[in-house]
């Protein structure tokens, strides 16, 4: 026993020892504007260890090839997000600004502005950190700007902190088939989707501000991609108001489809929570949840939402003005003005809508939210009887057709380099 | 008396550079890349020993350059594979690219002990010398093929293409049906680098007219496309797949909505519209130069006007009710 204390012991000490060098191992590299300022970059980027870090000094660098970073647990540091900006304007190849497929890449306090597709993606990796971070694209909503601001894809461990993203032409925060991320204290201004959980697993969304977008915060899951099944998604803390500007996504994306003026927009997804946001001035809708309203022949697929637990919100001053253009004339012809500030599309498998009525164990639950106008609460638009002849359209807007009782979800957690980010003493980015 | 000596090294060929093998296998890539012995001179014309050129039947377009394509293997390779061949730890395969005879890059791609990894090397303007450039370059090019905004990938941007579905960098090919052409996989076997010819349909040269129409653009789209857009490579979240053992027409594009396009979409709906293709998205990108619609995203900044011709038909030839 006293000899297995001691093993135990000595690796702990091994254990510290090693973090230790490690430390002092690392090294950090100086970046500085000037004519070579990029291949400076690209090439540090390149030769560095895990451990580095670049630090990039304040000043504008224009950019003109796709930066790249693959080296394992690297650091990125600016002198600010409005210091330290890579202007890409100029840019003549790479369909994103900044691509990462190295794990643990820690990104702090720097820019990216006007890239010509999307502006910082991640493939793959296990582990990234936005810190403080801003992407935008200046010339305001634009059909031209960037599809994707932040865009980690395929990626697990993902942090969004305290980031700023601005006229991207579909999301401007946008994390896609990854699993364990966590997105707060950040916001998103005049992009046609705030803040977007796409084909996800395992989200916290909290403390972020939502304004002049399309639509705010939606949480969507797609057919006919690797990952799907999102579910998992927490939505809490938020402030989604006033997201009002008119939907300027090229045509044929389906965020296309967002109508001007949503706060919350649940598609599709499994276990979505949605509490304690305050949600208003948008002019469509407060909360639209629904299933994927295009065709698929996806087997794998599921299409319509289950368990949506919404509670605890504030709402004011929502659906008064629905965008004039399809699915909003549609909310509009079918519930009238205001629209409600909660909506379900009333989309149900065939057979559970005309026999069975929703299956318990998907069954959605509201309760417990304010309304501080007489803005109607709730409705069910019952797409099916406004689109389906021979049945009848019924509007309901009785909340006690979502009573489920649903347990809160529990916390996500996200580990990058090894250090959980809810702990505050260790992760000091 | 020195053209004897000349011809008994010839034909002894003891005279034949060998490649470094130290050089290949050390972790850092030395300066230049004569140092790894791949040539006999230093102008790259003649492989040393060992050192075998190979061609494919269906190229990537890379702004008209031609390549010159040279496997180094320690082991001869089997062959019997469905997947690209097993090169081995102490394999290399290098790949220059030119106009003419002006050399513009040469590309290495060697498995070390730590895995696979590539390293860019740009040529002087005499073809004399070629040195490491991790950071890429942009050239600007006068060749008969006009004025061309070349691009010398990164070395990270290596890693954008040659990248399998766990991440590590991997050869896009050969597959052993890329290889067979006019014998060469019977000169490929007498030169050592396979055991044996193996029983493989050839991928079509999607620049042969004889070839029906359909074989030819998936040919042409697996070659400028697959090595991103197939399960388990970098584009797969797409859901667009364009490798030749993809079957199901949805994941080929047909009638098949954009994930994450952006304006990549062009205002279109559709991966492949049939019979229309200045209604297809695909089509729409591939006739694109700007950075944020292209594609492929990397290695091109001109238009190849004959495989659009080739894919314009292709989505003509294809019937709207299906």
């Amino acid at each position: 026993m006293i000899f297995r204390e001691n093993l135990k012991r000595a690796a702990l000490v091994w254990t510290v020892v090693i973090g230790h060098s490690t430390t002092l191992m690392a090294e950090v590299f100086e970046i500085f504007p000037g004519e070579d300022a990029e291949e400076a970059l690209q090439e540090t980027m390149i030769l560095a260890s895990p451990g580095d870090e670049i630090v990039i000094a304040e000043g504008i660098y224009s950019i003109k090839n796709q930066l790249s970073l693959a080296v394992d647990d690297l650091t990125i540091t600016g002198a600010g997000m409005d210091k330290t900006i890579l202007n890409f304007a100029s840019q003549i190849g790479g369909s994103e600004g900044f691509l990462v497929t190295g794990n643990g890449a820690i990104l702090r306090d720097f820019a990216i502005e006007n890239t010509k597709g999307d502006a910082i993606k991640s493939k793959g990796v296990d582990g990234i950190a936005f810190v403080r971070m801003r992407v935008e694209w200046t010339g305001g909503p634009d059909v031209n700007n960037g599809a994707y601001g932040f865009y980690p894809m395929s990626s697990r461990n993902v942090l969004l902190d305290g980031v700023v993203a601005i006229g991207a032409s579909d999301a401007g925060i946008y994390v896609g088939q990854s699993t364990n991320i966590i997105a707060r204290n950040s916001q998103a201004a005049f992009n046609v989707a705030g803040l977007e959980i796409e084909n996800c697993h395992f989200a916290d969304v909290y403390n972020n501000v939502l304004t002049d977008n399309t639509g705010g915060i939606l949480v969507f899951d797609l057919p006919d991609i690797p990952q799907q099944g999102g579910h998992h998604v927490r939505v809490f803390n938020n402030r989604s108001f006033a997201n009002n500007t008119t939907n300027f996504a090229p045509e044929g994306n389906i965020v296309g489809l967002v109508p001007s003026g949503t706060g919350v927009l649940i598609m599709a997804n499994s276990d979505v929570e949605v509490f304690d946001n305050v949600i208003e001035n948008n002019q469509t809708v407060g909360i639209l949840f629904g299933s994927y309203i295009k065709e698929t022949e996806d087997e794998n697929y599921h299409k319509h939402p289950r368990r949506v637990h919404i509670h605890h919100n504030t709402f004011k001053q929502n659906g008064q003005h629905p965008d004039t253009g399809e699915f909003g004339s549609i909310l509009n012809a079918a519930l009238g003005r205001p629209i409600a500030d909660i909506v379900w599309d009333g989309v149900l498998p065939l057979s559970d809508y005309i026999l069975w009525g929703q299956t318990k164990e998907d069954a959605h639950s509201i309760h417990d939210n304010a309304h501080e106008d007489d803005n109607r609460a709730y409705a069910n638009a019952d797409f099916i009887g406004w689109f389906g002849w021979p049945f009848p359209h019924r509007v309901s807007r009785g909340l006690n057709e979502h009573s489920a009782f649903i347990s809160p979800l529990p916390p996500v957690t996200v580990t990058i380099r090894g250090i959980n980010v809810d702990d505050p003493k260790a992760w000091t980015p | 008396m020195t053209r004897w000596i000349l011809a008994f090294f010839l034909l002894t060929g003891m005279a034949r550079a060998e490649v470094n093998t130290e050089i290949l296998l050390a972790s850092k890539p030395p300066r230049t890349l004569a140092a790894f012995g791949f040539f006999e001179d230093p102008s790259a014309l003649r492989p040393s020993k060992g050192v075998v050129g190979y061609d494919i039947t269906a190229p990537l377009f890379s702004d008209f350059a031609e390549k010159d394509r040279f496997i180094y293997t320690p082991e001869v390779l089997d062959p019997d594979t469905d997947g690209i061949l097993p090169f081995p730890v102490g394999s290399a395969l290098v790949k220059t690219f030119r106009y003419g005879t002006r050399k513009v890059e040469t590309r290495i791609l060697i498995h070390k002990d730590t895995g696979l990894v590539g390293y860019p090397y740009l040529w002087n303007e005499d073809g004399t010398e070629a040195k490491l450039k991790l950071a890429g370059a942009n050239l600007r090019l006068d060749t008969s093929f006009g004025m061309i905004e070349y691009r010398v990938p990164n070395f990270n941007q290596c890693g954008g293409c040659h990248t399998n579905a766990h991440g590590k960098i991997t050869p896009i090919g050969p597959r052993p049906r890329h290889l067979a052409k006019k014998g060469q996989l019977e000169h490929l076997v007498q030169a050592g680098v396979i055991t044996h010819v193996p029983d493989v349909i050839p991928t079509p040269d999607y620049r042969d007219n004889n070839l029906p129409l359909e074989r030819r653009a998936r040919s042409y789209l697996e070659a400028n496309c697959a090595h991103c857009h197939a399960q388990g490579l970098p584009a797969d979240t797409s859901g667009l797949y364009l490798n030749l053992e993809e079957d199901r027409p949805l994941h080929l594009g047909i009638h098949k909505k954009p994930v994450a396009a952006g304006r990549g979409s062009g205002g279109l709906l559709v991966d492949i519209d049939p019979g229309r293709p200045e209604k297809s998205i695909l089509y729409f990108r591939m006739n694109s130069l700007d950075p944020g619609v292209m594609m492929p995203e990397l290695g091109r900044s001109t238009l190849d006007q004959e495989g659009l011709d080739l894919i314009a038909a292709y989505i003509r030839s294809l019937d709207p009710k299906k």
